[in-house]
């Protein structure tokens, strides 16, 4: 379309753009601010993780790390399995009921999670949810269902129909095709819908904010808001914070690079 | 493949098995077993528990002047839209401020993902390569994204600032965030830096489908490069702009995360949206009013989607 040598132009220039921000953070995780407002863009004279310990053990983000990992290692896999079941039926059912089902859950999809926070907010309450874990890995679950619902199910409807009558024929339940047939068959939508859930969730800061009270029950997200206020202008420390909380996204990224991209855009054809 | 499920129509029983003997296990392939109808139910359980009752609620809670922890509350119908939008100066500057934020983002993310999109639509490696470290930003954590704009917008060592300084342009520094006319256009370019790529791809695949054919057919006529994207490009990718203006009119409403790592909790008012503000009322154990601010968020979401959507319709046909 364009002329190459204004794509080239253009495309270098918004690679750099992406490019220098990142390189800095990296660097300057392992600098002084001195060091850091001196020269920004050099390569750090040491490599000591002097930022690392104190966010690690001063700032105790290795708890909340930990937290964080707990949270979206349940809410990942219990969302795929009930957005699973969910899908699997509507694939199967058919007619009526199919749309109805599929149509309820993923209206979800319409409802900003800003505009249900204070009941879901009272609801914990007095169910005992407030400053648990477990209350966060039930709103994770809940406010992705629907996309996750609308990912899956539209998979599955497209899978012939064929394949799991043939297994009905021979007597076997649903259960048994869900979980040998339209599982398998299902994988590779079932990975993207995993890595989308699975930054969704780890991401997830609104929550958080909301539910937890105690320090120790602060997720990634959450930890680093609080540096924001206490270390104003310490940057090689908030750095440090950012790589510790993107560091397994990051690597996720590096490896399953093709279903982050058609996790990520199926997530954002709901529109 | 696909021909095969086209080909089935799934209502009629098949003419064979219906001849099964009575008497027997009796399951014609297609009807579904009643089984089939308990998978749904957690999911269906879970969304009415924790997602419709809530948001019908969210309806009841706005007409009361609860506080969030006192036993009683008065019922004080619509005095709490009244008040949003006549009484508290908070809400219309972050109602004022979130439309001003999702009109430069929507503008701005819409035509640079689909240039980046444009000019990377084949797959040669080169551009394969490209598209995946453009698209790296949208996997960070909005408060990681926002610390990194912090720095870059800092105004005394900030990376702008000291860029423009070694290039000689000096003249053009400034306070950034500091600067509360420009603040909100500041986290915009943000924003954008942050999902262009995530929409780049959806704008990719779109691109994709249009055949090349159209292209060579258009330059035989003499169609100029303009000529094509006005006739070609635009109206057949208008599914995915579709997509593209839906998807980041609602990211820009959700903009939450991000403006609070890079303002603070709670932002000061120029950098104060929509969803900040429901949270700082809640915060403020303002709960009757916090829901109210929520619907009409809701409301508002939907209306602006639904104009877009009538706009876009409008421009695609004129060309």
């Amino acid at each position: 379309m364009l002329t190459s040598l204004t794509r080239r132009g253009f495309l270098a220039v918004y690679a750099i753009i992406i490019i220098v921000p990142l390189t800095i953070v990296i660097f300057g995780s392992f600098k002084s601010t001195q060091e850091l407002f001196d020269g920004p863009f050099s390569f750090p004279q040491s490599l000591a993780p002097d930022a690392y310990t104190e966010v690690l053990g001063g700032q105790n983000l290795g708890q909340s790390f930990m937290n964080s990992a707990i949270v979206t290692a349940c809410s990942v896999p219990i969302t795929l399995f009930l957005a699973s079941l969910a899908g699997y039926a509507v694939a199967r059912i058919r007619g009526f009921w199919s749309w109805a089902i599929f149509g309820f859950l993923v209206l979800g999809m319409a409802i900003p999670a800003q505009a249900n926070m204070v009941p879901l907010y009272v609801l914990f309450q007095r169910i005992g949810l407030l400053d648990t874990l477990l209350g966060l890995v039930l709103a994770n679950i809940v406010s992705t269902l629907p996309i996750a619902v609308f990912i899956l199910g539209g998979f599955m409807r497209t899978l012939p129909r064929e394949l799991y009558e043939a297994s009905s024929i021979d007597g076997t339940g649903p259960w048994k095709t869900y979980s040998t047939i339209a599982m398998p068959l299902s994988a590779p939508s079932l990975a993207a819908a995993g890595i989308f859930l699975f930054v969704i969730h780890w991401n997830e800061l609104l929550y958080p904010l909301l539910f937890i009270q105690s320090p120790e029950n602060r997720t990634l997200p959450l930890a680093l808001l609080s540096f924001q206020g206490e270390f104003q202008t310490d940057y090689p420390l908030l750095f440090a914070g950012v790589i510790m909380a993107s560091l397994p996204v990051v690597v996720a990224y590096i490896f399953l690079q093709r279903y982050f991209v058609a996790g990520i855009t199926a997530g954002a054809s709901k529109g | 493949m696909s021909v095969s499920i086209g080909g089935t129509k799934p209502a009629t029983p098949a003419g064979g098995k219906a001849e099964h003997p009575p008497g027997k296990k009796r399951k014609s392939p297609t009807r579904v077993s009643p089984a089939l109808y308990l998978f749904p139910l957690p999911a269906i359980a879970v969304t009415l528990v924790f997602l419709v009752m809530p948001t019908l609620q969210a309806f009841q809670y706005a007409l009361t002047d609860w506080n969030g922890f006192s036993a009683s509350f008065n019922y004080v119908g619509l005095d709490n839209f009244i008040r949003a939008f006549t009484g508290d100066s908070l809400f219309t500057n972050a109602l004022a401020n979130n439309l001003k934020f999702m009109l430069v983002v929507v503008i701005f993310q819409t035509a640079l993902s689909l240039v980046l999109a444009m000019m990377l639509t084949r797959n040669s490696r080169g551009s394969v390569l490209l598209r995946a470290l453009f698209f790296f930003p949208t996997i960070l954590s909005s408060v990681s994204v926002a610390f990194i704009w912090k720095f870059i917008y800092d105004p005394n060592f900030g990376l702008a600032n000291s860029t423009l300084d070694a290039v000689g342009l000096g003249a053009l520094q400034s306070s950034y965030l500091g600067n509360d006319t420009q603040a909100l256009y500041w986290v915009a370019v943000t924003q954008v830096w942050f999902h262009a790529g995530q929409m780049m791809v959806v704008y990719v695949a779109g691109l994709q489908g249009i055949p090349r054919e159209l292209y060579e057919a258009a330059e035989i006529d003499g169609a100029g490069k303009w000529q094509q994207f006005k006739s070609i490009t635009w109206p057949l990718v208008a599914p995915a702009t579709a997509i593209v203006v839906a998807y980041t009119t609602i990211q820009s409403f959700k903009a939450f995360d991000l403006i609070l790592g890079i303002a603070g909790n709670p932002p000061k008012a120029s950098l104060d949206i929509l969803s900040t503000r429901i949270y700082s009322s809640f915060a403020n154990a303002e709960f009757g009013y916090a829901a109210a601010q929520s619907i009409i968020f809701m409301a508002l979401i939907a209306l602006v989607t639904w104009l877009q959507r009538r706009v876009l319709r409008l421009t695609q046909k004129q060309e």
